[in-house]
């Protein structure tokens, strides 16, 4: 046993000093999982109040929980690992918090300090395994060091480009004493976030934009972590300009205004992506120029336009496409100064140009895209979303997992504000739909929740149904089981020519059963004339959890298209594949 | 285009792995990579060896600067530069050699360091392109081995990096 040396009356352990860490950053939930390296902190936890500890099934969930209560109130996550397997676990859920910029604090427990390198039980190198998938960690070496690292933990994760960081913390260091004193701000010589952007770009942009005959608004996740829908709505009006949301930014801009476009890119509407082609100014906004936002780039680069791109991170900008005008800071003050010169200006965008642009835009809407024929014999996985749009009025909290269902629910559930639609899009994690769907509904205890899942991906994190029970989470959700791996067998229908290698899903459980066992209502919808009634019974059962089990048309396909390595323009619609 | 970047960090333990990570990550280029203390013990100068097209080279330089632990990144081929290294090369010094290496060992303004009955050990400073020369011409077969530390540069005049 490691040596517990008697305090002196001012000195507290180091568990208990990460305790009041917590506590100083009004952290409301810990996410976690006990285990040998961590029991001195779990000790603490017993005997406090001020945070609640949410006990998971799975590491991973712990992690996804935590970065989905960021994502649905913007404040950084905290989840609390044991080392080795513990810590291992937690890796998907990092990595996946990463590729999103989501601001996570994973306190994660270590062998005692003396035993690491010597392959000690349950040891891993969790600074070396987790940096290439964190903004930051850091290995505590002294207890003296846990305060002040905690304090720029939280600081690096939430600033600048958000992101996950790491603290590793060695049994020992919890168990040793030290002063508690929480640092009132953090100084770093080498981390300084720019927040202002440079004011002369900021006109330049502006005058582009005003001189502009075919104007394009391509919004992404920095308006959603940068809080910023508001300045970009105010912005948007006053231009009349036509307005796209990257599958990250969705609610960032309001998708039931007439502005609106839809999402662009592989699954985008025709019009978002015609217009994403055919613009003469771009102004790119928290949004990255993903592979598959761009499609095939040397398309994309066959018209010519200018590029504004505003983002917090240079490494962004002009990284996949060369930029224009850069103007690297925080959308919401870049947004605003835009805003306040826009109020000044007298010079006004030019009215005809930009109604024969709109003309352009509608004539691109004729296509009607999203239509889809729907059925009386089997259920369209397309109309349960729009039921549950409905249902739900548009407010509820959406999370989903990958796939084509992942695709659908951005499609059609029509998000208007920000913060409201969860998924994940840079490392496309099956699996992450349930657990977020758990720290959306503690952060909102009374919100609807709704979690969008496959058959496939539920099974990744299937074991959560008991955390939800445990918390009496009234979470809905809605498996559209197609008994495929749908977006898998949607690529072999495409481009392996119908070989559906591997990506049936056969033997699945009894879902009612399943939730039943759990403790939770379960439903089979087969009937399309049952999916509302079913979608309305669930959301009056407001303190239950109910598992709806929605039997969808099998050979159902995610459209428009853009297959991989064609242009933006080059979508395949529904009925031309 | 080969560039020479220069930059200053935190001297933590891992600010290390995390440049050298953030290459192979990136699958960036890496031709050497040298780090050691400054007069300031609280920071650390590396000197990295690229290449890569302009853009690749813009990338490479934001993600160091993205680095939590980086404090400073230079680019030194965006201005005038100095650039050395140092190499110590031990070959052979019988019958012919033994002239002839002492001969190039002048030429190329090197110094013979240890002498033994067989073979020399030379130092040479300068360019890397320098100490390629050297080697090209040095009879190959006369080459018993070679250790170079790779380049550090610093800015001409009043180019600093300093914190
Ligand atoms: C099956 C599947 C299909 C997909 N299909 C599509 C598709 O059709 N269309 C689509 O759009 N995506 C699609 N994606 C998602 C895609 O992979 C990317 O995750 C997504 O396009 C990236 O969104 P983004 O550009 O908004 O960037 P994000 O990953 O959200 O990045 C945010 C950007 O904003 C910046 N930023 C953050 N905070 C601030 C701030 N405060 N101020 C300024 N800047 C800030 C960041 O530096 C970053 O550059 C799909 C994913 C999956 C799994
Ligand atoms: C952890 C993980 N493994 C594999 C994949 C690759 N993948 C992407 S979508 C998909 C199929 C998902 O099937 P399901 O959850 O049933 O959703 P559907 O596409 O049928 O709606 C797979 C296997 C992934 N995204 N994540
Ligand atoms: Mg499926």
């Amino acid at each position: 046993m490691e040596d517990r040396s008697s305090p002196h009356s001012h000195q507290i352990s180091g568990a208990e000093i990460l305790i009041r860490c917590l506590q100083e950053e009004k952290v409301k939930f810990v996410f976690g999982y006990p285990g040998g390296a961590v029991l001195h902190i779990y000790d603490e936890i017993f005997k406090q109040d001020a945070f609640k500890h949410i006990l998971v099934r799975h590491e991973q969930a712990a992690v996804h929980a935590a970065d989905a209560f960021a994502r649905a109130t913007g404040e950084v996550g905290v989840a609390l690992v044991t080392s080795g397997p513990g810590a291992t676990n937690a890796i998907t859920g990092i990595a996946t918090a990463y590729m999103d910029s989501i601001p996570l604090v994973v306190i994660s427990g270590q062998v005692p300090a003396p035993a690491i390198g010597m392959d000690a039980f349950q040891e891993v190198d969790m600074v070396g395994i987790t940096r290439p998938c964190v903004k930051h960690n850091f290995l505590v070496k002294d207890v003296k060091d846990i305060a002040a690292t905690i304090k720029k933990a939280f600081y690096i994760a939430a600033t600048g480009r958000p992101g996950p960081v790491v603290v590793d913390i060695p049994k020992d260091i919890t168990a040793h004493f030290a002063k508690f004193e929480y640092p009132a701000s953090v100084e770093m010589r080498s981390y300084t976030p720019i927040m202002k952007g440079h004011s002369g770009q900021i006109k330049k942009a502006v005058k582009l934009l005003l001189e502009a005959k075919r104007p394009m608004i391509y919004t992404g996740g920095g308006v959603v972590l940068g809080n910023a829908a508001e300045e970009l709505v105010q912005l948007a009006r006053k231009l009349g300009y036509p307005v796209t949301n990257t599958l990250m930014g969705l609610g960032g801009y309001p998708s039931t205004d007439n502005q609106f476009l839809g999402m662009l890119g592989m699954h985008g509407t025709y019009e978002a992506n015609m217009a994403m082609q055919n613009c003469d100014v771009l102004l790119a906004v928290g949004a990255r120029f993903d592979d598959r936002v761009i499609g095939n780039p040397g398309h994309f680069f066959s018209k010519d336009r200018t590029i504004i791109h505003v983002d917090v991170d240079p490494s962004s900008i002009s990284k996949r496409v060369k930029i224009d005008v850069p103007i690297v800071g925080h959308v919401k003050s870049v947004l605003a100064e835009m805003n306040e010169l826009l109020i000044a200006e007298t010079k006004a965008p030019d009215a005809g140009e930009i109604k024969s642009w709109w003309q352009q835009i509608d004539t691109w809407r004729e296509k009607k895209s999203l239509v889809y024929k729907n059925s009386t014999d089997v259920i369209k996985p397309q109309y349960v979303i729009e039921k549950l749009w409905e249902v739900t009025k548009g407010d509820a909290y959406v999370t989903s997992d990958v796939g084509q269902h992942q695709m659908w629910a951005a499609q059609y559930y029509k998000f208007d504000k920000p913060r409201r639609w969860i998924n994940s899009g840079g490392l496309g994690t099956m699996g992450v739909g349930l657990p977020y769907a758990m720290g959306c509904q503690l952060a909102n205890p009374t919100a609807q929740v709704a979690c969008i899942t496959g058959e496939g991906s539920i099974q990744m994190n299937i074991q959560e149904l008991s955390t939800c029970h445990q918390f009496r989470l009234p979470i809905k959700v809605i498996l559209l089981n197609n008994r495929y791996l749908g977006m898998v067998r949607q690529w072999q229908e495409f481009f392996y020519e119908n070989r559906y290698s591997e990506s049936y899903m056969d033997s699945l459980p009894d879902f009612v059963k399943l939730a039943e066992s759990y403790g939770h209502v379960g439903m089979n919808i087969v009937n399309p004339a049952d999916v509302e009634g079913a979608l309305k019974g669930a959301f009056d059962m407001k303190d239950r959890f109910v598992f709806m089990n929605f039997i969808t048309d099998q050979t159902e396909n995610v459209f428009p298209m853009v297959p991989n390595g064609k242009g933006l323009s080059e979508m395949i619609l529904a009925g031309e594949e | 285009m080969k560039h020479i970047i220069s930059l200053l960090m935190e001297n933590e333990s891992g600010a290390l792995s995390r440049v050298a990570g953030l290459f192979s990550a990136r699958a960036y280029n890496i031709e050497s990579l040298t780090v050691a203390p400054t007069e300031d013990a609280t920071l650390s100068r590396m000197t990295i060896v690229t290449s890569g097209s302009e853009e690749v080279i813009e990338q490479i330089i934001k993600q160091l600067n993205k680095l939590v632990d980086v404090v400073k990144v230079l680019d030194l081929n965006d201005g005038r530069y100095i650039e050395r290294e140092l190499m110590l090369v031990k070959v052979k010094a019988t019958g012919i050699f033994r002239d002839e290496m002492k001969r190039m060992c002048d030429i190329f303004r090197g110094r013979i360091i240890d002498v033994a009955d067989g073979s020399y050990t030379i130092e040479v400073t300068g360019s890397s392109s320098k100490l390629d020369a050297f080697l090209e011409a040095l009879d190959k077969s006369a080459i018993l081995e070679t250790v170079r530390t790779g380049a550090s540069g610093i800015g001409r005049g009043d180019r600093i990096l300093k914190v």
